[in-house]
């Protein structure tokens, strides 16, 4: 491996005067190579984490991993980088011939950001926060080519420009905390282009973005890969973030695969039942069901200001009017930062407008204590308090009622969400994501309130308890005679839940309509934009959206 | 960064003034009166008001304090005698023991608790990020349990038990140095450091294990961090990413510990300055306490919240220097 010609290689199709090549030489490149793994397995002590997992990543090919959390999928990622530490791993990666599981940490550092690149999860964390992104792309470069310090500057700005980094050459100065989250994911891109690698490992790419934001970073890896010819491996616990961008899907579950193929034949017609139930538990859209209560809940003109201070006042939310009316689900749509959860706050009393009415069937909200409308958080691990037992927990707001003995109460609670009754001595921690979310319900429900406000309520589940979680709320919904309001920054969700859909904007709403006709017939160009960015789990309709989105941006 | 500096220093003043204030009250309350004791045994009514006179405690405290303040900012005239003695600014007073200014006290004694921090200070970063380190990356299991060992030592003796141990060691039994006695810097700088060795030993040995549990806690959690992987996983050799990446994220916390820990060894190394016959500053305040030398106390306890501010301000500039994070504002 370590032998390899350097300089005949084929000329990698590079378009736009900016890529003009600065240190052409050491780095990648080489002919194209495959990347083969072969009943790779991987242990941590007792537990396998892959068993037996072999697939093919061919030269300029996009593969997709999906899996939910605890498949093996980042395992795989990081073992064909080397990268773990105290695991055992088996089996063959083929690397254009070469047997990468032999190598040793010298051989293995020439493969690492040279040959095979890797994009991370979390941007923020995954770049360092004391030097500058130009000078981390920079230092990738000379490690791996042994370019001047002078070439490898123009190298990190000519990849921050291929990213579509506005004004790199000074962005390039800038730390990580200086950049946005869409930004920070393309300069870990960029870091990945920096040696002109073969093979590009995105490992949940997009899961801390915002969708229109993921998007770009989706369509970027997938620009990317035509114009440098690397190849994508795509790993993903979301089936729509894949189909667009990979030619074939492997499914992963327990470390194994479940199914592997093109990606049309996988996600469209799939043979396991297991990737029929993943396809089955995204969100699809409901009959339309028109709810026409009297309001319930009504906002008017609510605003609220923050002042930070020496940085003057942010505007979280500014001027929102809404009705939600008895017995229906309203969802409110948006991205971060756009005063989603100052909003929900201040609908259950948690925050005080600063201008504004909310009233609750007639009554001013801030007059009214608990009961009637509660809350169900979005991380059900950080708001449950992981020293009491779960039941302890439920138990909270009956106590607060006047309840001397809640336990059977909160027993039936359990059972109402779905849990038996032996976890009510049990802690938080003992519980899985979907448990906890259940138990974040069962708190709610507890008080025996008419209105719950749920701040993306399975936004830190795998997608089939996200399908369990949605068919709870709306089981209760129905059963109790419950409103709900659903806030989430994923609108596929919002499709499948909510009877009518607000969507905001810088703090304010700026379309609000029932589900089905907000959705097909979008009015305002924000929604539309969010629309065009949702993943789709369809491969030929994904496809079009980015045709679509490519359109819109020339 | 002006800004910043401006509201630093404004805000080191009203600590100082609230300092000397809490002082004032504090002896004001005391029952003990310090004229009595300057005038000594047979003094008779008359010459007791003379020296109260003198020494400024006839007037009510708000007075005092008051004329105190005067004293330190614009300088004051002292009744001495038929004769009057200019104090210049920053005026501490005279001290009711000697009748030295306590400005020119202070000064004296200076240079001896510099020395004495400067150098333990420069012992204790060396040999506790060294060992630290050394435990931290884990590369021998043997070395990362000796090191917590000693740490653990270091931490649970107390100074005057080290001190006199390498006094009986090195003076006593092996009389490899002589015992110590200062010698100032610009004297003869190798006897200088010759005689401030066993007290500098003595503070680093108790300094160096905080900072070694310091740095091997820093350089662990910082290994495990996101971006350490992301360097792995771009090929940077090990050392480059310990040294380059992990390092500058495990001396933020021993920024300021070591900034503070300047600050108290220059006032309050008591026990190190009285076993090693170095006259510095904490012997002048216990001295001053013991007699109810109040205008040297408070120049003392002065001088300890200046370095205090002072330190903590140079703490958070390094740690800004560190980590592009932090803004000063």
């Amino acid at each position: 491996m370590t032998t390899e010609p350097v300089d005949n290689q084929p000329e990698v199709s590079v378009p736009g005067a900016t890529l003009a090549p600065t240190h052409r030489g050491g780095g990648g490149g080489g002919a194209r190579k495959s990347l083969k793994i072969e009943n790779l397995r991987i242990g941590f002590g007792d537990t396998r984490a892959v068993d037996g997992l072999s697939f093919e990543l061919p030269p300029g090919g996009a593969v997709g991993i999906v899996g939910e959390s605890g498949s093996g999928k980042s395992a795989t990622a990081l073992a064909l980088l080397g990268l773990h530490q105290n695991a055992t791993v088996t089996g063959r990666i083929s690397f254009g011939g070469t047997d990468l599981t032999t190598l040793d940490d010298r051989e293995w550092r020439r493969i690492r950001g040279a040959r095979i690149a890797m994009v991370f999860q979390e941007p923020l964390t995954a770049l360092s926060p004391f030097h500058r992104i130009g000078d981390q792309i920079a230092e990738v470069y000379r490690i791996h080519t042994g370019a001047t310090r002078r070439a490898a500057r123009l190298r990190a700005v000519e990849v921050l420009k291929q990213v579509h980094i506005p004004d790199a050459e000074r962005r390039a100065r800038s730390y990580p905390h200086q950049f946005s989250g869409g930004m920070r994911q393309r300069a870990l891109i960029a870091m990945a282009l920096a040696c002109r690698p073969q093979v590009i490992v995105a490992d949940e790419p997009t899961t801390a973005l915002d969708v229109t934001v993921q998007a770009q970073i989706l369509d970027l890896l997938d620009e990317v890969r035509s114009t440098t010819g690397a190849g994508l491996l795509l790993i993903s616990h979301d089936l729509g973030v894949v189909a667009g961008s990979a030619d074939s899907v492997v499914v992963m579950r327990n470390g194994r695969a479940v199914e592997q193929g093109p990606t049309e034949s996988v996600l469209v017609t799939p043979r396991e039942a297991y990737t029929r139930e993943l396809i089955a538990a995204v969100p699809h859209p409901n009959p339309p069901r028109t709810v026409e209560g009297e309001p319930l809940l009504r906002l008017t003109d609510v605003r609220k200001h923050f002042k930070l201070p020496r940085r003057g006042r942010v505007d979280a939310v500014d001027g929102v009017t809404l009705d939600v009316r008895r017995g229906e689900t309203l969802g409110i749509a948006g991205e971060s930062g756009t005063g989603k959860t100052t909003l929900a706050r201040m609908m259950v009393g948690l925050v005080e407008p600063s201008a504004g009415k909310i009233t609750f069937d007639g009554a001013d909200i801030a007059r009214r204590r608990g009961r009637s409308v509660q809350m169900v958080f979005q991380d059900p691990l950080s708001s449950l308090n992981p020293r009491r037992t779960v039941g302890e927990s439920i138990a909270d707001p009956l106590r607060l009622q006047g309840v001397r003995d809640p336990r059977a109460r909160v027993l039936s609670l359990l059972e109402r969400v779905g849990l038996s009754p032996r976890e009510y001595d049990r802690y938080p921690h003992q519980l899985s994501g979907g448990m906890r979310q259940r138990v974040g319900i069962a708190r709610a429900l507890a008080p025996s309130p008419r209105l719950i406000v749920c701040d993306e309520p399975v936004s830190s589940l795998d997608v089939t308890t996200q399908a369990q979680i949605l068919a709870l709320l709306e089981d209760l919904r129905s059963t109790l005679d419950l409103t709900l309001v659903v806030v989430s920054h994923d609108l596929a969700v919002l499709r499948q839940i909510a009877d009518r859909v607000a969507v905001l904007s810088g703090g304010a709403v700026v379309e609000l309509g029932d589900t089905a006709r907000v959705y097909e017939q979008p009015e305002h160009p924000y929604t539309k934009e969010l629309l065009a960015a949702i993943p789709v789990a369809d491969p030929l309709e994904a496809r079009r959206l980015r045709a679509l989105r490519r359109s819109r941006l020339v | 960064m002006t800004g910043y500096l401006f509201r630093r220093i404004g805000g080191a003043l009203l600590v100082l003034f609230g300092l000397t204030t809490i002082l004032y009250a504090l002896f004001y309350l005391a029952p003990s009166d310090p004229a009595v004791l300057t005038c000594g045994k047979g003094c008779t009514p008359e010459r007791l008001a003379d020296v109260r006179h003198a020494m400024g405690v006839d007037d009510p405290v708000h007075v005092q304090y008051a004329h105190f303040l005067e004293g330190l900012v614009a300088g004051r005239d002292y009744p001495s005698g038929p004769d009057v003695r200019h104090c210049p600014a920053p005026c501490l007073g005279y001290s009711f023991e000697t009748d030295q200014p306590v400005t020119a006290l202070l000064t004296d004694r200076l240079p001896v608790s510099v020395s004495l921090a400067i150098g333990a200070e420069a012992l204790s970063l060396v040999v506790g990020i060294g060992a630290g380190m050394l435990s931290g990356l884990r590369r021998h299991r043997w070395l990362d349990r000796l090191v917590n060992g000693l740490v653990l030592t270091g931490y649970a003796v107390p100074v005057f038990l080290v001190g006199l141990l390498l006094l009986l060691l090195f003076c006593v039994v092996l009389q490899w140095l002589p015992f110590p006695a200062y010698v100032p810097f610009t004297t003869n700088p190798l006897l200088w450091a010759q005689n401030l060795l066993l007290p500098w030993v003595a503070l680093a040995t108790i300094q160096a294990a905080a900072y070694a549990r310091l740095t091997r806690a820093g350089i662990q959690e910082t290994l495990a961090e996101d971006h350490i992987r992301t360097a792995r996983a771009y090929g940077l050799p090990e050392r480059r990413i310990i040294w380059r990446r992990a390092f500058r994220g495990a001396m933020l916390p021993l920024v300021t510990l070591t900034a503070l820990d300047v600050a108290a060894i220059m006032t309050s190394a008591v026990l190190t300055e009285t076993m090693f016959g170095l006259p510095g500053i904490g012997q002048l305040l216990v001295g001053a306490v013991n007699q109810i030398d109040l205008p040297v106390v408070v120049g003392v306890t002065l001088l300890t919240g200046l370095l205090i501010v002072v330190a903590n301000a140079v703490a958070d500039l390094l740690y800004a220097a560190i980590d592009p994070r932090v803004q000063l504002r």
